[in-house]
């Protein structure tokens, strides 16, 4: 049975939060690169991720922080990874941008916009002919939804009914474009019918609700065997990639989205639902910032891949 | 010993490795339509079409392929695995490097390509190379039809994504198949004829083009090694240094284009690591820098024919190459 506590959820946002500030940091002092922050958009994936059990699978993208330690990712094997160190997930072979955790559940990643698109079929068609308990979950952004794979995913997951909760986080940006110039519809989730799925759009800013819908996501695809798509309405607060000085953005859209700061937002829920006191609310951030100066250091203390690294797990 | 031609023996491995591992499967465009054998011996989970989306086809089976099942996906011709670059070469063959290790990409593709049926440049287009220069893959392209079988079997068993271009104009070429034909390594070739004055190395339908030549030389008093690689990647080295090592000469003979072709790899190996046995200078013999044209004598003239070769090959015995 999957549940979400509101105090839980706060915590676990915080944390996304703390990681991802301390990779704008750490890249701020050269010491990581090409880091895509999802800043904005921890709601989303605290929510989604609650709403599955260990026996499902997860494909992501490159803004996956969220998806990785939302799953129970260790803050300071993620910092290791994105510094190319060898205690990373991926031993420092990937850096921060296709993060996979195979112990998690985090099956493959991509960085390709769309690839893990192309991929999901087939981690859902291996689900669905090893008749294996958990469904696949597939995170992408609004710009994945303008790549042929997309249509080529959803249409392919439909017509062999594979178990797959396609999952668009909707941050409003590809890359340095707003998504109004990219596309004539106001969301992605309306693709959805066209292939005879079915879908639902939830506040991407609010982890309670993107919990319900997303156990409700979930629960269909457990009973029916089909695929879902569940479009989560949110907002990247940071660029593209650090560093980005998002001078293209309309300063009035920041300022409107930075008013829905999930994590801000929660908070301020909780503690006006008498959830949250002073005390305990230091305790989390006191909290966070352990772990966080845990991860920094255990990251900083590994080792970078030996040089017999380069050549290694090219081939089975 | 059975006598049968390639595309039957591409459908023997097929059924062969499909009784052997459950976890074999083959889908793509008209698949089930065509294989109803294969359909009918393993149903219709295990043998599947697929819509025309080559990308998403090539996606499912890494996908597939990363999480306990061996996929192998027929793309029809090679130059529709344009469409499908991203999941072959970003996904299939980076996925394992770059996760540390933590995932394996047993997948199998398969697609024709080779004049033979004058359809043109986007039916026809032997871009092996690519795939070749691209970390993470294996690729092979037989000759017979015991190396189709037997190929294609270690294909599907090895861990790795295996490319297997199947030369359009021998689909229907017969030869001797041994029996209970086992899978054949990866990376070895084999030595077609043997010889002393040069050495013809190629692969596919120009295989055949070079035991014509090698007839034609030797009554002209040349004898020739011909190495039909049949595994371009891994590549066996060793096989072609042994060869020129004893002729000190070297024709290398394909259909695809010159640049950056096998050929040229072929040549810079044995330039580095045989450079004192060579006698004349490498030379290779292959299709033009230009798509493959549709009409019959144009698409013959496209591929390098026995003519050449024995002229090439006399220009390094007798003529203005030579030592």
């Amino acid at each position: 049975m999957t549940a979400l506590p509101p105090v839980e959820a706060l915590e676990r946002m915080m944390l996304i939060r703390a990681y991802e500030e301390t990779l704008v940091d750490l890249h701020g002092r050269g010491r990581a690169a090409g880091t895509c922050t999802a800043i904005g958009q921890e709601a989303s994936a605290v929510g989604v991720v609650a709403a599955l059990t260990p026996d499902d699978l997860i494909l992501t993208n490159h803004r996956s922080a969220g998806h990785l330690l939302a799953r129970g990712a260790d803050p300071g094997r993620m910092l290791a990874e994105v510094q190319g160190k060898s205690g990373g997930y991926c031993g420092g072979k990937s850096g921060s941008l296709h993060i996979s955790a195979k112990e998690l559940g985090v099956v493959l990643t991509s960085t390709i916009v769309g690839g893990e698109l192309a991929l999901a079929t087939g981690v859902g068609l291996s689900r669905s002919m090893q008749g294996g308990p958990g469904i696949v979950v597939c995170f992408f952004g609004d710009g994945a939804a303008c790549e042929g794979r997309f249509h080529e995913s959803l249409n392919l997951a439909a017509v062999w009914s594979l178990p797959i909760l396609y999952v668009c986080e909707n941050n409003q940006w590809q890359a340095f474009v707003h998504r109004k110039e990219t596309m004539t519809a106001d969301g992605v989730a309306g693709h959805a019918a066209a292939y005879g799925i079915d879908s639902a759009v939830v506040d991407g800013n609010d982890p309670l609700a993107v919990f319900e819908a997303a156990t409700a996501a979930v629960a269909a695809i457990r009973r029916t065997g089909k695929p879902f798509l569940l479009e989560a309405m949110t907002y990247r607060l940071r660029g593209h990639f650090e560093p980005d000085d998002q001078s293209y953005v309309d300063p009035g859209e920041l300022a409107h989205w930075r008013e829905r700061d999930p994590v801000i937002l929660l908070r301020r829920r909780l503690e006006r639902d008498g959830l949250l006191d002073a005390a305990a609310a230091a305790r989390m951030e006191e909290s966070v910032r352990t772990r966080m100066e845990a991860a920094a250091a255990f990251a900083e203390a590994s080792p970078y891949p030996a040089p017999e690294e380069l050549t290694r797990d090219v081939y089975a | 010993m059975t006598q049968m031609t390639v595309n039957d023996a591409i459908s023997a491995a097929l059924a062969e490795e499909m009784r052997r591992d459950p976890s074999v499967l083959i889908f793509g465009e008209g698949v089930a339509t065509k294989r109803r054998d294969l359909l009918g011996e393993f149903g219709p989970a295990r043998v599947r079409n697929t819509p025309l989306a080559e990308g998403i086809v090539a996606g499912t089976a890494a996908g597939a392929a990363a999480t306990g099942l061996r996929p192998v996906i027929d793309l029809l011709f090679a130059p529709f695995l344009c469409y499908a670059m991203d999941e072959i070469v970003n996904s299939a063959g980076k996925l394992r490097y770059v996760s540390g290790g933590q995932f394996k990409f047993p997948m199998v593709v398969l697609a024709m390509t080779g004049a033979g049926w004058g359809v043109g440049a986007q039916h026809n287009h032997n871009i092996e190379s690519w795939f070749v220069h691209s970390p993470g893959l294996k690729v092979v392209m037989p000759s017979t039809p015991a190396d189709f079988k037997g190929l294609l079997k270690a294909a599907i068993r090895d861990d790795n994504p295996v490319l297997v271009f199947a030369d359009i104009a021998l689909g229907y070429s017969a030869g001797e198949v041994p029996e209970d034909i086992d899978a054949i390594p990866l990376g070895q070739a084999a030595l077609r004829r043997t010889g002393d004055d040069v050495t013809l190395v190629s692969y596919a339908k120009t295989v055949g083009t070079c035991l014509a030549a090698a007839d034609r030389l030797a009554e002209t008093g040349i004898s020739a090694d011909v190495l039909d690689l049949r595994s371009l990647k891994p590549l066996d080295e060793d096989a072609i240094l042994r060869s020129v090592a004893k002729t000190g000469r070297l024709v290398v003979v394909h259909e695809a284009s010159r640049l950056c072709g096998v050929g040229a790899e072929v040549a810079a190996l044995v330039a580095e690591k045989a450079f004192t046995s060579l006698r004349a200078p490498v030379l290779r013999l292959t299709g033009p820098d230009a798509p493959a044209p549709a009409s019959f004598p144009l698409e013959q003239a496209f591929v390098p024919q026995a003519d050449a070769v024995v002229a090439a090959v006399q220009s390094l015995v007798h003529g203005a190459l030579a030592a």
